[in-house]
């Protein structure tokens, strides 16, 4: 049995009435807590991106007592910081039809319509907002000589509405956010806590009362208690081994969640890339993202013909496929990322793919350079060009560069509610973490949005009707002892098994059977496949791993391994997930369910609702909530860009 | 290819640390430097040795986490480079690579290449930010910047916070790390109100947490992985002295 049926969801929190006024409303009615009381209130807020980083700032703004966490050395570093491209706004200032309804609108087809109209709607709307408090704050967008912002334009739109600060938008932006954040730990609001992973979720009474984390440095198990917890860990694309994500972005805080009971959501919808750098070899250890906004000037081809194995200058203009131009006249190369990949992908499988083992594609910027001149391209471009020839050691203004899909983000993610509430009462889910707004596909720019959303605007304005309800009651000191113990048993394992592969190797492992087999492309076969591979590569890491040194002190490989090992469960959800939808939608591309032309095909019949899944043990069958989806502004159509 | 490398080994930050030597086969000039790493820790797992501790997460060149002196120079060959950057090719077999940890004193070894920077995130505490609430802004387009100050904020905002120039400072200063912080928040209009004392307080702070003064020796941005311009000293210091003239 794959899984088993459980009762559908049935109240997501959204208000009702009409659609523009739901986020006005629900302001208003959320309870709000007194100044003074909020002083008495804490909030854990585990990872310090733009989500949580923008949220913890907020929360202490506001005069919470905030507890912030993460892994890295310094808040400053969470992963965000590598976003390239741009942040999407409604502000319409290029004055090119731009609207809060344009831009909901975008959203809602670019996710394939899997997605909740209420949030999307606020996502549209809060957008704004978003821009007006990062200028406030000294984020150094990209100006016009008048000095007013300057946009461009990402895939999936054909309004100009994407901020940028040239090809480093994530990084500035959560330097604002930093900022704000090491403003509040200055105030006295916010206690930061760099080099602390969170291993455990406390429940008492029903309630999310805590985090058990490990010291990273001195290894020391301990637990911070709260009267919320809010989850900003971000996504689980290192599920696949090489991806765009960091090193050492995890899904251990969200799993570890789920297995306390939060349902995760929509789990096989990944998005992968089109443009990254291609893998040069076996010992690579991820892969670097071009940015999308390269579609806006480069052009993407191949040869014409399969096995051509001349160089991109020797072929002719006649013997060039611009094959997105021609498949997709009016959104070109600018279609949506899945769109592009599996595109990549087909001409790559044809033959036609160029590069070491015909697993790439050219991005050309020839006509670029001599209609706008070299000066021009290197000040919209100059540091990805400079990135990809420190890597290839291929100038990018002389050849084409080489591109190939790669995995990048992850829609799926904890269920919320419209209040960002998951299942757990007191755990909040924002950013990439939670699967709310990007349905099946997330377009370009947009990350960065929702992850600023959330932490800036909708959790500060939606949790304080959860707090309203607290201080809670004591936690029960057995939850605590639990959970601890729990952690403590699982390192004392890890340590114990001396076996003969390292907990890389199984990453590497599941990876790459992750990719071949739940990646761009997914069949029943390879997908039943995988969920009998899982499992006993699950048991061979039980049995074979390695992890050298001991549990109280600064041990890397012990933190690796304790992140494979859930990598190692989530990757069989995945699986499940992807395999009960026999539907193509967005990301997730189901061979059996696509046109004549080789598209996706959605099956709205029944598949329109959001899969939530619950835990019920590990290699035990998940039950499965339904969350039907519902569509009243924008009626869901073949998603068509041609 | 084959490659040779002394890497520093301190179990702790009190343990005494000393370099070791490693041969590393199946070398690729594709590889990068911290992948050749990896292929040495998976190694030494292997065979129940402890894995060469050190800080990376994005490996690309913007998070800053990583940072290592290789052969005497903060992130190694190569011009306005991370340590992630690097590959393979541009090393010489023939030569032995020493990797060492940043060396000042306010970045403490936690674990051979690991340092404590915590002491950077402490001088922005102090005052690098402009202090706005969310949800109090107005419209991003009711001030105009014009596009020269909001480039060069750009480019001194473009500061990865890596500790490289401290690390290559002979006095072991955090000036260009603070200066970039000023300048990137001082040539904004939005800036303006708490510039000077801005300056002032990361200045005080970088003293207090024993960082050596700045004597101008240019090693810091020789380094910088992001070409901050030794300009951002003069305009740091050009504010620190305003604010003195102001409030004498």
């Amino acid at each position: 049995m794959l899984y088993r049926d459980g009762d559908p969801i049935a109240d997501t929190r959204a208000p009702q009435g009409p659609l523009e006024t739901r986020w006005e409303r629900r302001r208003f009615s959320s309870r709000l807590v007194n100044p003074a009381n909020r002083r008495k209130l804490t909030v854990a807020v585990v990872g310090t991106g733009l989500a949580g980083g923008s949220a913890a700032a907020t929360l202490g703004e506001l005069g919470y007592n905030v507890l912030s966490f993460c892994y890295q050395d310094s808040p400053r570093r969470a992963h965000s910081i590598a976003a390239q491209g741009g942040i999407n706004a409604a502000k319409n200032y290029a004055g090119d039809g731009d609207s809060v309804h344009r831009l909901f609108h975008d959203t809602i087809k670019g996710g394939d319509f899997r997605s909740r109209e209420s949030n999307v709607h606020r996502l549209a709307e809060v957008s704004t907002s978003i821009i007006d408090q990062c200028v406030a704050q000294g984020v150094p967008f990209a100006r016009e000589y008048g000095g007013l912002l300057d946009t461009r334009s990402f895939g999936g739109a054909q309004v100009s509405r994407t901020f940028y600060a040239r090809g480093q938008t994530g990084q500035q932006l959560l330097l604002g956010a930093y900022q704000a954040l090491a403003r509040q730990i200055h105030a006295g609001t916010v206690r930061s806590h760099p080099r602390t992973e969170m291993l455990d979720l406390v429940i008492s009474d029903g309630r999310a009362r805590g985090v058990v984390v490990r010291d990273l440095v001195t290894g020391e198990i301990t637990t911070h208690l709260a009267d919320a917890v809010v989850l900003a860990t971000g996504g689980y694309g290192n599920v696949f081994h090489l991806s765009t994500n960091a090193k050492g972005c995890n899904t251990t805080a969200i799993w570890r969640a789920h297995k306390r009971g939060a349902l995760f959501a929509n789990p096989c919808y990944t998005q992968i890339h089109p443009t990254c750098i291609p893998v040069s070899g076996d010992h690579q250890s991820k892969l670097t993202l071009m940015s999308e906004s390269l579609r806006n000037d480069g052009r993407v081809w191949v040869p014409l013909q399969a096995g051509d194995g001349r160089a991109a200058s020797q072929i002719p203009e006649a013997e060039r496929d611009y094959y997105l131009e021609r498949m997709y006249p009016s959104f070109g190369n600018l279609v949506p990322r899945d769109i592009a990949s599996r595109a990549a992908k087909a001409v790559c499988d044809a033959g036609r793919g160029v590069g070491p083992g015909g697993l790439g594609v050219y991005l050309d910027f020839a006509d670029a350079i001599s209609r706008l001149g070299r000066d021009a391209v290197a000040a919209r471009y100059g540091n990805l060009f400079e990135m990809y020839q420190r890597i290839t050691d291929e100038d990018p203004y002389q050849v084409p560069m080489r591109i190939y899909p790669a995995v990048h983000y992850t829609m799926g993610g904890l269920w919320v509610d419209y209040d960002l509430r998951s299942t757990i009462p007191g755990l909040f889910v924002i950013g990439e973490a939670n699967f709310s707004d990007h349905g099946a596909n997330r377009l370009g720019a947009s990350a960065l949005m929702q992850g600023l959303a959330d932490g800036y605007f909708v959790l500060p304005a939606v949790i304080g009707d959860y707090l309203a309800d607290g201080p809670f009651d004591a936690v029960d000191a057995n939850a605590v002892d639990e959970a601890e113990d729990g952690v403590r048993e699982m390192i004392d394992t890890l340590l114990s098994i001396d076996g003969d592969r390292t907990a890389e190797s199984f990453h590497r492992e599941l990876g790459r059977l992750m990719w071949d087999l739940c990646g761009m492309e997914r069949s029943e076969e390879g997908l039943r496949k995988a969920l009998e591979l899982i499992p006993s590569l699950r048991e061979e890491f039980w049995r074979r791993v390695k992890v050298t040194g001991t549990g109280s002190e600064l041990n890397q490989a012990l933190e690796k391994a304790g992140r494979v090992a859930d990598f190692l469960e989530l990757a069989e959800l995945m699986c499940v997930d992807a395999l009960h939808r026999t539907e193509s939608c967005g990301g997730h591309f189901r061979v059996e369910s696509q046109t004549p032309e080789g598209d996706a095909r959605r099956d709205d019949e029944r598949f329109s609702y959001v899969a939530a899944w619950e835990f019920t043990g590990v290699g035990e069958p998940p039950v499965l909530h339904r969350e039907e989806l519902s569509f009243e502004a924008v009626r869901p159509t073949v998603r068509s860009y041609k | 290819m084959k490659y040779r490398v002394r890497v520093w080994r301190q179990a702790g930050p009190t343990a005494p640390g000393r370099l070791v030597e490693y041969e590393i086969d199946d070398v690729t000039a594709d590889m990068s430097f911290l992948e050749m790493l990896d292929v040495l820790n998976e190694r030494l797992q292997l065979a129940g040795e402890d894995p060469v501790a050190f800080d990376h997460d994005c490996r690309e060149g913007i998070c800053g986490a990583c940072g290592v002196m290789i052969d005497g120079v903060a992130h190694g060959p190569g011009k306005a480079t991370t340590t992630c950057q690097l590959h393979m090719r541009q090393f010489d077999p023939a030569d032995p690579i020493v990797v060492e940890p940043w060396r000042a004193a306010p970045f403490p070894v936690v674990r051979d290449l690991v340092v404590d920077r915590s002491a950077l995130d402490r001088v922005i505490e102090s005052g690098g930010y402009i202090s706005t609430r969310a949800g109090a802004a107005p419209d991003a387009h009711a001030l105009p910047v014009p596009k020269l100050d909001a480039d060069t904020a750009f480019e001194a905002a473009a500061c990865i916070g890596c500790g490289a120039c401290v690390a290559a400072c002979p006095n072991g200063s955090s000036m260009l790390f603070t200066a970039a912080k000023a300048t990137h928040l001082g040539v904004l209009p939005q800036g303006q109100p708490e510039r000077y004392t801005r300056a002032r307080n990361m200045v005080e702070a970088q003293d207090d947490l024993g960082f050596g003064g700045c004597t101008l020796t240019g090693e810091c941005t020789a380094v910088c992985p992001k070409g901050i311009p030794l300009t951002a000293i003069a305009r740091l210091n050009r504010d620190v002295l305003s604010d003195a003239m102001r409030s004498a």
